[in-house]
C-alpha cells in the first residue's frame, strides 16, 4: 500500500533532524494558523498563488529563495562546524551519514533553490518592464514553472521528514548514486525535485526568451535593450539549450534506478564516464545562466548611481554573446583528471581561458562606467565594487583551475570550493542582493533601508574572505573537499577562522532579515511616489511604483539605449506622465490549473520515491488531466476598461503631484 | 554613508593575503619532493604571476575609480554622455588576449609535457622504472606490486629517485589517487585502466588519499607513502612477504572488498597473478562482477546501508573484520 514508506522512515534517531523538524511544524501551523485568523486564504489564493502577473511571481520567487537561502546557509554552518571539531581523530558531532547528506543538500539547495529563483525571480520582476510589455509571452506558463520549482523545494525539505536527502554530493556522480551504492531514497528525492523544478525551469527559458524577442516595444531594436534583458536573453537561451541535458541524464539515472538499465553502472556496459560527461555539459552552461543576470545587473547599477551612460554597450553585449557560447565548450575542465589525453585536455583548457577576455573587458567596461561618472556610494554600488574585486580574484583561481596540469593537483580540493564561491558568492549573490536592492522600490513602492543594506554588505564581504580565503591555502596542504573530517590537526587554525568567516555571513543575512523589518515600519518615509527613485535609465522606471498591475497605461516607445533617460531629456529632465486618452487593455486571467497541477506532480513524485505505485499514477494522471483541462478553457483572458485605467494612472499623478 | 569604504576594503584585504603569504613554505603543493609536483608548483606560480597583470590594476583601478568620481567630488570631470572610446576598448580587449596567448601557450606546452599518462624517463642518477597497482575500495586502497607479488591495504611504499607507474583502477564507485607532494592525481574508475606516473626525489613519508568523495568511508579513505633507499623498499617487501595473509581471487579479493571504514594497514604475502586484470574484467562484458557481489551480499548490503542510517559511532573500531563495523540495523 505505500510502498517502501513506513513511520521507520521518521529520523527519530537523529536530534538536530528532529529538532529541525518539531521547528518547522510549530512554525508551519502558527503561519496557516495566522491565516486563518486574519481570513486572508481568499486573498492568497486569488491575489498570490493563482496569479499570472510577472511581478507577483517574481516577488514570489524571491521570497521561496530568500526561505532556501536560510535552509542552505544553516547546512553551510553546520559543515564549517563539523570541520572545526573533527581534526586529528576527532569525530565532530556529524557522523559521515548526516554530513554527507548535509553537503549534498547545501549544493543542491543553493544552486537550484536558491540562486536559481533569485535570478528567475529577478528576470521576471523586471524584464517585461524593461522591454516595455505588459505581461510575459505565456502568462500561465510562467505560473506553472513557479509552482514546479516549489514542488521541487516541497520534495527535498520532505526529505527532512521522511527517509534522507541523497549522499551522493550535489551532481549525483554515477556509480555512486546508482542503485549498487546508494540503494536509499535520498537519490530519488534528488531525482524527482530536479526533474520537477527542472521542467519548470525549461519552460521559464522558453517563456523568456519568446517574451524578449517577440514582446519589446515600439522602437526597442535588439541593440536598445537594456543589458540585463539582454544577459537575460542570453541566460535562456542557455537554459533552453542545457537543461534538456539535465532532463536527459536525470531520466537515465531514473532507468538505472526504477528499472535495472545500466546507462551508468560499473558493469553490463555502464559508463560512468557518460554521466560525468553529460552532467557537466548540462553544469557548466548553468553557471552562466546564474552569473549572465547578476552581470547585467551590475550594469544597471552601476550607469544608473554613476549618473552616466554604460561604457561600450556594444562590446558589453558581444562579450554576453561571446561567453554564452564558449560556456558550451567547456565542460571537460571539471574532469580533467579522469585521464583524457594532453590534446583533449589542452583543448578544454585553452577554450576556458579564452573566456576570460570576454569578462575581463565586461570589468573595464563597468571600470570605464565609473570613470568621469558621478558614483553615489550606495548598497546596490557597494555590493557592485565587492563584486568587481571578488570576482576578479575568483576568476583568477579559475583561470588557474583551467591549466590543465596545475588542475591536477588543485582538483577536488577546497581550491576549488574557494574559488566557486568566490565567483559566486562575489558575482551571484552579491549580484542578486544588489538586484533585490535597486529594484525593491518596483515591486513594493518604498525604498529599502540603507544602513541595514550596508551593514549586511560590510559583514557578507568580510565574512567571505574569512570563511573562503583559508580554503584556498589548506588546499596547498592537502585538504579535499567533502571530508568529515581530517587527521591532520594543523589544519584546525584556518578551519576555526573560516568558521569564524561563515558566522559573520550569518550577520549579514540576519542585517539583510533586519532591513526588511526596518523598511517595511518605515515605508511611509521611504515611500517612492514618482517610480523613479534612483535617476533611472531604462522603461521600468517609467511607471509608478509598485506597478500597475497592466505594466504600461500606453505602450512606450523608445528612441535610445537609455530609452527613460531619453525621454526625460527630451521632456526637460521630468518623467512624462501618461495622458488620455486611455484605451481597453488586453490582460490574461489567472488560472488556478498551475498551482494544482504542481501539487499533483508533487504527490506523482512523492510516490515515486518511496515506490507507491497507485499513487504514481493517479498523481500523473492527475497531473495530465489538469493541464488538458487548461488547455481545452477558452477563457484565459479579458479587458481592463479604459475608466479603470484612467482611475488608476490619476490617482498616480495626484500622489505625484501632492508630493511636488 | 561610510567615511572611507575603499580604504577599509584594501584594509581587509592585506589582512586576509597575510596567510596565504606565510603558508606557503611548508605546504604540500607548495613544497613538493618530486619532479612531477616541482613543475607542478612552477606552473601555479608563473600562472599565478602572469595573471596579475590584470588582476592588480583592476583592484586599483576599481578603488581609485569609485573613490575619484564619488559623487560628492565636484572637482572630478564628469561627462554624463560619454561611453565610447576605440583606444580603451582596444587595449581592454588586447591586454586579456596577449596574456591569455601566453598562458595557452604554457598549457599546451605543460599539458603534454605533464600527462598522467606520459612515463618519466629515468636519468643517469635515477633508477629503472617500477609499476604499482592501485584499486580503490569502499574504503581503504588496495596497491598491488605485480614486480613483487605482494599487496598492501592502506600502506605504499617506494624508492626515491625510481619513476613509479601507477595503474589506477576501482573495485567500486569512482575515487582519485593522490600524493600532493609528489603531484598528479588520476581517477580510480571500476572497469578502467588508469595511469599516472610519478617520482619522489627525496626520502620522507607521504601522507595520500582519495580526493574524489566515494560515500560514508571517504574521509578516512588515506595512506602513506613510504619513500626511502633502495635498500629500504627491499626491506619493506621482506616484512610485506612476511605475512600469513594471501589475496586470492576472486575469494579472498571480494572480502576485502565489502565494505568497511576506517581500515587499518594490511600485508598480503601471497596474491593471485594478474589480480589487478581480474578486477578490470569482472566490470567488463562477460564479467561476474555482479555474481560476485551477490556472494557477499550480506557484507555490501551491511555496508550501503540500504536507506537506513549508520551509527554515529559505528567506524571507531578497526577493521580487520570487514563490514562488521556497519550499524547492525541497517542489515536487513
Amino acid at each position: 500500500m505505500f510502498g517502501k514508506l513506513s513511520l521507520e522512515a521518521i529520523p527519530t534517531h537523529d536530534p538536530i533532524i528532529m529538532t529541525t523538524i518539531t521547528a518547522i511544524v510549530i512554525g508551519g501551523l502558527a503561519l496557516v494558523a495566522a491565516i486563518t485568523y486574519f481570513k486572508k486564504w481568499g486573498y492568497l489564493w486569488s491575489e498570490w498563488i493563482t496569479s499570472i502577473d510577472h511581478k507577483k511571481l517574481g516577488i514570489m520567487y524571491f521570497l521561496v529563495a530568500l526561505v532556501m537561502l536560510l535552509r542552505g546557509f544553516a547546512d553551510a554552518i553546520m559543515m564549517r562546524s563539523q570541520l572545526a571539531m573533527a581534526s586529528a581523530g576527532a569525530e565532530g558531532f556529524l557522523p559521515p551519514s548526516h554530513y554527507d547528506q548535509i553537503f549534498t543538500a547545501h549544493g543542491v539547495i543553493m544552486i537550484f533553490f536558491v540562486a536559481m529563483p533569485m535570478v528567475i525571480g529577478l528576470m521576471n520582476l523586471v524584464v517585461p518592464l524593461q522591454i516595455g510589455a505588459r505581461d510575459v509571452a505565456f502568462p500561465f506558463l510562467n505560473n506553472l514553472s513557479f509552482w514546479l520549482f516549489v514542488a521541487g523545494v516541497v520534495l527535498v525539505n520532505v526529505s527532512l521528514f521522511a527517509g534522507e536527502f541523497a549522499k551522493t554530493g550535489w551532481l549525483a556522480y554515477a556509480p555512486l548514486s546508482g542503485l549498487d551504492y546508494s540503494p536509499g531514497v535520498g537519490v530519488d528525492y534528488w531525482i524527482w525535485a530536479l526533474q520537477i523544478s527542472g521542467i519548470g525551469t525549461t519552460l521559464t527559458g522558453i517563456n523568456f526568451f519568446v517574451t524578449i524577442l517577440k514582446m519589446r516595444t515600439k522602437g526597442m531594436t535588439l541593440f536598445r535593450m537594456p543589458i540585463f534583458t539582454w544577459t537575460s536573453l542570453c541566460a535562456n537561451v542557455l537554459i533552453i539549450a542545457s537543461f534538456p541535458i539535465l532532463t536527459a541524464t536525470i531520466a537515465l539515472l531514473t532507468l538505472d534506478r526504477y528499472l535495472g538499465m545500466h546507462f551508468f553502472t560499473n558493469d553490463f556496459g555502464g559508463n560512468m564516464m557518460m554521466y560525468v560527461n553529460l552532467i557537466w555539459a548540462w553544469g557548466h552552461p548553468e553557471v552562466y545562466i546564474l552569473i549572465l543576470p547578476a552581470f547585467g545587473v551590475f550594469s544597471e547599477v552601476i550607469s544608473t548611481f554613476a549618473r552616466k551612460r554604460l561604457f561600450g554597450y556594444g562590446t558589453m553585449v558581444w562579450a554576453t554573446v561571446a561567453i554564452t557560447i564558449l560556456s558550451f565548450i567547456v565542460w571537460l575542465h571539471h574532469f580533467f583528471t579522469m585521464g583524457a589525453g594532453a590534446n583533449v585536455n589542452a583543448f578544454f583548457g585553452i577554450m576556458t581561458m579564452i573566456i576570460a577576455i570576454p569578462t575581463g573587458v565586461k570589468i573595464f567596461n563597468w571600470l570605464f562606467t565609473m570613470f568621469r561618472g558621478r558614483l553615489e556610494f550606495t548598497s546596490p554600488v557597494l555590493w557592485t565594487l565587492g563584486f568587481i574585486i571578488t570576482f576578479t580574484l575568483g576568476g583568477m583561481t579559475g583561470v588557474m583551475l583551467a591549466v590543465p596540469a596545475a588542475n591536477f593537483v588543485l582538483h577536488n580540493s577546497l581550491f576549488v570550493i574557494a574559488h566557486f564561491h568566490n565567483v559566486i558568492i562575489g558575482g551571484v549573490v552579491f549580484g542578486m542582493l544588489a538586484g533585490l536592492t535597486f529594484w525593491f522600490p518596483k515591486a513594493f513602492g518604498f525604498t529599502l533601508d540603507e544602513k541595514w543594506g550596508k551593514r549586511s554588505f560590510w559583514c557578507w564581504i568580510i565574512g567571505f574572505y574569512m570563511a573562503f580565503m583559508p580554503l584556498y591555502v589548506l588546499a596547498f596542504f592537502g585538504a579535499v573537499r567533502r571530508m568529515q573530517s581530517y587527521e591532520n590537526g594543523d589544519w584546525q587554525p584556518l578551519m576555526i577562522v573560516a568558521w569564524v568567516g561563515a558566522l559573520i555571513i550569518a550577520a549579514g543575512i540576519a542585517c539583510t532579515v533586519i532591513q526588511f523589518i526596518v523598511s517595511i515600519r518605515d515605508r511611509k518615509k521611504n515611500q517612492d511616489v514618482t517610480g523613479d527613485p534612483w535617476g533611472g535609465r531604462t522603461l521600468e522606471w517609467s511607471t509608478s511604483s509598485p506597478a500597475p498591475f497592466y505594466n504600461f497605461a500606453h505602450l512606450p516607445e523608445v528612441n535610445d539605449i537609455d530609452g527613460f533617460w531619453d525621454q526625460k531629456q527630451r521632456n526637460g529632465g521630468e518623467a512624462p506622465l501618461s495622458k488620455p486618452p486611455y484605451q481597453d487593455i488586453h490582460m490574461p486571467k489567472n488560472t488556478w490549473e498551475g498551482p494544482i497541477i504542481a501539487l499533483f506532480a508533487t504527490v506523482a513524485g512523492f510516490a515515486l520515491v518511496w515506490h507507491i505505485w497507485w499513487l504514481a499514477i493517479v498523481g500523473g494522471v492527475a497531473t495530465f488531466a489538469t493541464f488538458m483541462a487548461r488547455v481545452f478553457r477558452e477563457d484565459v483572458d479579458y479587458y481592463v476598461p479604459a475608466a479603470e485605467v484612467e482611475r488608476i494612472e490619476r490617482e498616480h499623478q495626484q500622489r505625484v503631484e501632492m508630493q511636488a | 554613508m561610510r567615511r572611507n569604504p575603499t580604504l577599509r576594503m584594501l584594509g581587509v584585504l592585506l589582512l586576509l593575503s597575510l596567510p596565504l603569504l606565510l603558508a606557503g613554505c611548508s605546504s604540500a603543493l607548495l613544497d613538493p619532493k618530486g619532479q612531477v609536483g616541482e613543475e607542478q608548483r612552477t606552473l601555479i606560480l608563473t600562472s599565478l604571476a602572469l595573471m596579475q597583470i590584470v588582476v592588480i590594476p583592476v583592484i586599483v583601478m576599481t578603488l581609485l575609480f569609485a573613490w575619484r568620481y564619488r559623487r560628492s567630488n565636484r572637482d572630478a570631470t564628469y561627462t554624463p554622455d560619454w561611453s565610447h572610446s576605440n583606444k580603451i576598448e582596444a587595449v581592454v580587449w588586447f591586454i586579456p588576449m596577449v596574456i591569455i596567448v601566453f598562458l595557452a601557450i604554457l598549457t599546451w606546452y605543460t599539458s603534454h609535457s605533464l600527462d598522467p599518462h606520459k612515463s618519466i624517463e629515468p636519468t643517469e642518477n635515477q633508477q629503472e622504472p617500477m609499476e604499482i597497482q592501485a584499486v580503490s575500495l569502499d574504503w581503504k586502497w588496495l596497491f598491488i606490486y605485480p614486480e613483487q607479488g605482494i599487496a598492501t591495504v592502506n600502506e605504499l611504499a617506494f624508492p626515491e629517485d625510481t619513476p613509479v607507474r601507477f595503474r589506477v583502477t576501482s573495485g567500486s564507485v569512482m575515487n582519485a589517487f593522490f600524493i600532493p607532494r609528489l603531484g598528479s592525481q588520476i581517477y580510480a574508475m571500476a572497469g578502467m585502466d588508469n595511469d599516472v606516473h610519478l617520482i619522489a626525489d627525496d626520502p620522507g613519508v607521504y601522507p595520500g588519499r582519495s580526493t574524489n568523495y566515494s560515500g560514508a568511508g571517504f574521509s578516512e579513505m588515506t595512506f602513506d607513502a613510504h619513500v626511502g633507499s633502495r635498500q629500504e623498499f627491499d626491506a619493506w617487501v621482506e616484512q610485506v612477504r612476511e605475512s600469513s595473509k594471501s589475496l586470492t581471487f576472486p575469494e579472498e579479493y571480494y572480502a576485502l572488498a565489502a565494505p568497511s571504514e576506517d581500515n587499518e594497514i594490511q600485508y598480503f604475502s601471497e596474491v593471485s597473478p594478474s589480480l589487478y586484470e581480474s578486477i578490470i574484467k569482472s566490470f567488463l562484458a562477460g564479467g561476474d562482477h555482479e555474481e560476485r557481489m551477490t556472494a557477499f551480499a550480506d557484507r555490501y548490503a551491511a555496508g550501503f546501508g540500504h536507506g537506513a542510517a549508520h551509527d554515529d559511532d559505528g567506524h571507531g573500531e578497526s577493521t580487520g573484520s570487514h563490514g562488521e563495523s556497519m550499524s547492525s540495523e541497517a542489515a536487513e
